[in-house]
């Protein structure tokens, strides 16, 4: 029986311990908003936080997440700097078709959390493991500039 | 699109257990009538008579409910491209609606009342959506809004003419009376349509043109609550995930499954055929993705490839030089090419490559189908309704209209999605049949694992070009002669007819030399048969190959020349002043002319221009590059001129630029499928490498002030950066890359 939050909300699991973190979510909980590219951590749309740290959950398997908090796209507004980012990413209109953008969002948020000032170089070597097919990338370096400033 | 999943849905008539049931209202209860455009279905409006739902529903592509809720009905996908936003502001223009008040849902598949007024079936493609629908959404509005004032005037007993409206409210300004649109919906939907309406000067737009406005997607994509196909969950739902043979072509011979049975969880392994092209092979079925994809990944298949395509690339492009070595069929022929030949004062002669390409959508393939009694409803997005729905209702000896299509966000396409042989979803049908011979009777959702998609086929085709440039001894351009050889991609398929003539497909040579104005042109074409690797359109189709080969070789004739690039195009471009326009104002936006800021030691930069016009909209683009000592290089800046008519959303036309510019720089840079012996050699994103944030230049967008009818801009954006970062190549370092994807071209000495 593995034991953790989501979203501040208590669960348990007793299913298969290796099962990938993302499908729990998507498929057993129903919690579609973290979503699958990949499967081998390289695009980044299935990222969330454990403790804050920004994770793949498609190679996490739910066995990690043992006594730790899980935060996803639907819960990282209650947070601030999450909320912040969220803000600025509907201000500069950053989405186009979404479906990497609750990647984007929670990577934009652990990096935020742990650099409140990043510069462009920051940005790109925090983001970079985040596809966005659609090319949203000019919007996304500029919707964590506006962010960082509404936090200060 | 405020609704929340609370409100989800235990009598929602197609059962979905985890979406908002507003958002999946099917069969329209209150058949919205086609007045527009539809001459067969003119008649009454008739009140929205669903529960819940009461109100007006003047036509088939507005409701507004009495809480004032105006919902624009999109017959175009919304894939990213701002189709959604760019319908409802048409309608919402022409109504005088409260923008925060107007949501947008997908349209059912009916090409009665919602084909696309330029292809004659409902589909969405060749950057469209705004142009065929720029009067026939207005009109909707239009309509809906007169007869919101004829009920205001009938219930206040004034004239309609004293009456205006704003932000969804009408007003009676001589007596201070109002009424909220949700005030008036059931008595404005007991009146006569009527048949004419006059529509706005754009003098007086309020909607469109305004910068800023917000999309109609922001929300419920910057929260995880949009919802994809790969979302949805039916109750009793399996989840689908396939082997597919390793080959195009390929069946499968025999099938060991023992071991995927043995895992907890899987419910079914059921093999399946597929057709000239659709995939055949053995699907995994279980209730949760993870479970299905570790039956799949313990299944034992062999593979019969006796009919399969087994061809590498090497040999594909081998067997192309050849036919650009002989005459193919001419495509377009102007003036005399061979004295045009005869004596140059200068030749240049140039080969080129274009690799195969996957579309490579952040969410791949899949597909929901629901086989139940005698009929098939399908939850997808997807770019081809009625094709896809003819396509499905043959493949299940059904009618039409027996087959049902549920529009939802695609997580990109760039025409992956828009199959004429609706592959992907063929599919899904062939898996869910062959579950139910197995009695194995369920919601199937096929899921392809990004393996699949990226060895899915439907490439952007491989080509080869071959190019001679003729120089006078004046330098001016007097003989163009070009050879495309590569395979067609509307050939053999239902929509042969809209381009193929005489042999030419037209996507093949779309752009080719376009539009100088040379005296001696020839483009010949030469389209192989014996390759048979799937291939489709990719954002911008013909011109993501054509644009390439036009734009750097238009350079070289210009440093042929001794002159300019910007110079010795405007003398070509006489006849063409929308092309001259966006050229003239990246060039000036870009300081075309000044001097680059120098790079750090050791480095060497570069600025290179280009020009296309592709889908009726005219896109020029300056790029600025830094090459290293080692030969990297990183593309800095890109100043992008767009004229696309009217902008309706100049927002969202910035945004189509940007994005454009990213997935045709990823394209340049890294694209490449290369197939071995017919195997594909890439699997995902570690050896097919897309554009990554880093690799991403600054982009400034101008957008031509313009009162010409809105055009295209989904896919106009991309043809222009590969040869334009090209040219800024051949700048900084004096080479040329002919080649693509560049790769480490310019690392080697
Ligand atoms: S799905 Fe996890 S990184 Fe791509
Ligand atoms: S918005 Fe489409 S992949 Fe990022």
């Amino acid at each position: 029986m593995v034991k953790f939050t989501i979203n501040g909300k208590a669960h348990s699991f007793d299913g298969d311990p290796a099962m990938p973190l993302l499908w729990y979510l998507r498929d057993e909980l129903a919690m579609t908003g973290t979503k699958y590219g990949c499967g081998m951590a390289l695009c980044g749309a299935c990222t969330v936080h454990l403790d804050g740290q920004a994770v793949r959950s498609c190679v996490t398997p739910v066995s990690a997440a043992g006594g730790k908090k899980i935060t996803t796209i639907e819960g990282v507004d209650a947070e601030r700097v999450g909320r912040a980012v969220q803000d600025a990413w509907r201000k500069l209109q950053v989405v186009q078709c979404g479906y990497c953008q609750s990647g984007q969002i929670m990577t934009a948020t652990a990096l935020l959390a742990a650099n409140k000032n990043p510069s462009d170089a920051d940005i790109d070597a925090a983001m970079s493991g985040n596809i966005c097919r659609c090319g949203t990338y000019v919007r996304i370096r500029a919707a964590i500039h506006e962010a960082a400033r509404a936090l200060t | 699109m405020a609704d929340d999943y609370s409100s989800a849905i235990e009598n929602e008539p197609s059962g979905i257990v985890n979406v908002s049931r507003r958002r999946f209202v099917q069969g329209l209860g209150g058949l919205a009538l086609g007045v527009y455009l539809a001459p067969l279905m003119m008649g009454r409006a008739s009140a929205a008579t669903r529960p819940g739902h009461a109100g007006f529903e003047p036509n088939a592509f507005v409701r507004i409910g009495t809480d004032d809720t105006v919902t624009v009905i999109a017959k175009h996908i919304e894939m990213g491209q701002g189709s959604y936003t760019g319908l409802a502001t048409l309608l919402a223009e022409e109504l005088d609606a409260d923008w925060s008040r107007v949501r947008v849902e997908g349209a059912p598949a009916d090409v009665k009342r919602y084909k696309n007024l330029f292809l004659g079936v409902q589909g969405t493609g060749g950057s469209t959506a705004m142009a065929n629908s720029f009067e026939q959404m207005r009109k909707a509005g239009a309509t809906a809004r007169a007869m919101l004032v004829s009920a205001a005037a009938r219930q206040w007993k004034v004239s309609p003419d004293s009456l205006t409206v704003s932000n969804g409210v009408v007003h009676h300004p001589a007596s201070g009376r109002q009424a909220r649109f949700g005030q008036l919906a059931v008595a404005a939907a007991k009146l006569p349509v009527p048949q004419e309406v006059r529509l706005k000067d754009p003098k007086d737009f309020t909607l469109i043109g305004k910068a800023g406005l917000p999309r109609k997607d922001n929300t419920d994509k910057t929260d995880g609550r949009a919802v994809f196909t790969q979302d949805v969950k039916l109750p009793g739902m399996l989840v689908a995930v396939v082997a597919h043979p390793p080959r195009f072509g390929g069946t499968v011979k025999s099938v060991d499954a023992s071991k995927a049975k043995a895992i907890p969880g899987v419910v079914a392994v059921v093999p399946y055929s597929g057709t000239a092209h659709t995939f055949a092979g053995v699907a995994v079925l279980a209730k949760n993705t993870w479970v299905a994809k570790k039956g799949r990944d313990a299944l034992d298949v062999q593979w019969d490839d006796s009919h399969a395509f087994k061809l590498g690339s090497d040999k594909i492009l081998a067997q192309y030089r050849q036919a650009a070595a002989k005459p193919g069929l001419i495509a377009h022929q102007a003036g005399d090419i061979d004295a045009a030949f005869a004596q140059p004062a200068k030749l240049i002669e140039a080969d080129y490559q274009f690799p195969y390409l996957a579309h490579a959508a952040m969410e791949p393939m899949n597909c929901l189908v629901r086989l139940q009694g005698g009929r098939c409803e399908v939850w997808n997005g997807e770019q081809f309704q009625t094709v896809d729905q003819a396509t499905i209702a043959h493949q299940l000896g059904l009618a039409p209209e027996k087959v049902s299509i549920t529009q939802l966000y695609a997580g990109g396409s760039f025409g992956r999605r828009a199959s004429p042989f609706s592959d992907y979803l063929s599919e899904a049908v062939a898996i869910a049949q062959a579950a139910g011979k197995q009695g194995v009777h369920a919601p199937i959702k096929l899921v392809w694992t990004r393996e699949e998609d990226t060895r899915g086929g439907y490439y952007r085709p491989l080509f080869f070009h071959r190019a001679r440039l003729a120089l006078d001894s004046a330098g001016n351009l007097v003989g163009w002669h070009q050879h495309l050889v590569g395979q067609s991609i509307l050939a053999g398929t239902p929509l042969e007819g809209f381009g193929v003539k005489s042999g030419i497909d037209a996507t093949s040579v779309e752009g080719a030399a376009e539009p100088y104005d040379i005296p001696n042109r020839r483009i010949e074409l030469s389209t192989p048969r014996n390759i048979t690797v799937p291939v489709l359109w990719f954002r911008s189709v013909g011109h993501t190959h054509t644009a390439f080969s036009t734009e750097t070789m238009i350079d070289e004739a210009a440093v042929a020349a001794g002159k300019d690039p910007v110079e010795f195009r405007r003398a070509l471009l006489a006849k063409h002043p929308r092309h001259w326009g966006v050229l003239q104002l990246a060039a000036e936006k870009a300081g075309w002319g000044t001097k680059l800021a120098p790079g750090a030691a050791g480095e060497k930069r570069g600025r290179g221009i280009a020009v296309h016009e592709s889908f009726n909209s005219y896109v020029a683009q300056v790029a600025e590059v830094t090459v290293k000592p080692d030969g990297s290089f990183k593309v800095d800046r890109v100043v992008c001129a767009v004229d696309c008519g009217l902008a309706i959303n100049p927002d969202v036309v910035k945004a189509q630029m940007e994005g454009g510019i990213g997935f045709g720089l990823a394209a340049a840079l890294h694209g490449a499928i290369t197939l071995k012996d017919g195997v594909v050699e890439q699997s995902n994103f570690h050896d097919y490498p897309v554009l990554r944030i880093n690799e991403m230049p600054a982009v400034e967008v101008h957008i031509v002030r313009s009162a010409e009818k809105p055009t295209g801009v989904g896919e106009p954006g991309v043809p222009p950066i590969a040869p334009a970062v090209a040219n800024a190549l051949f700048a900084a370092t004096g080479r040329r890359i002919r080649k693509l994807p560049f790769g480490d071209q310019l690392k080697t000495a």
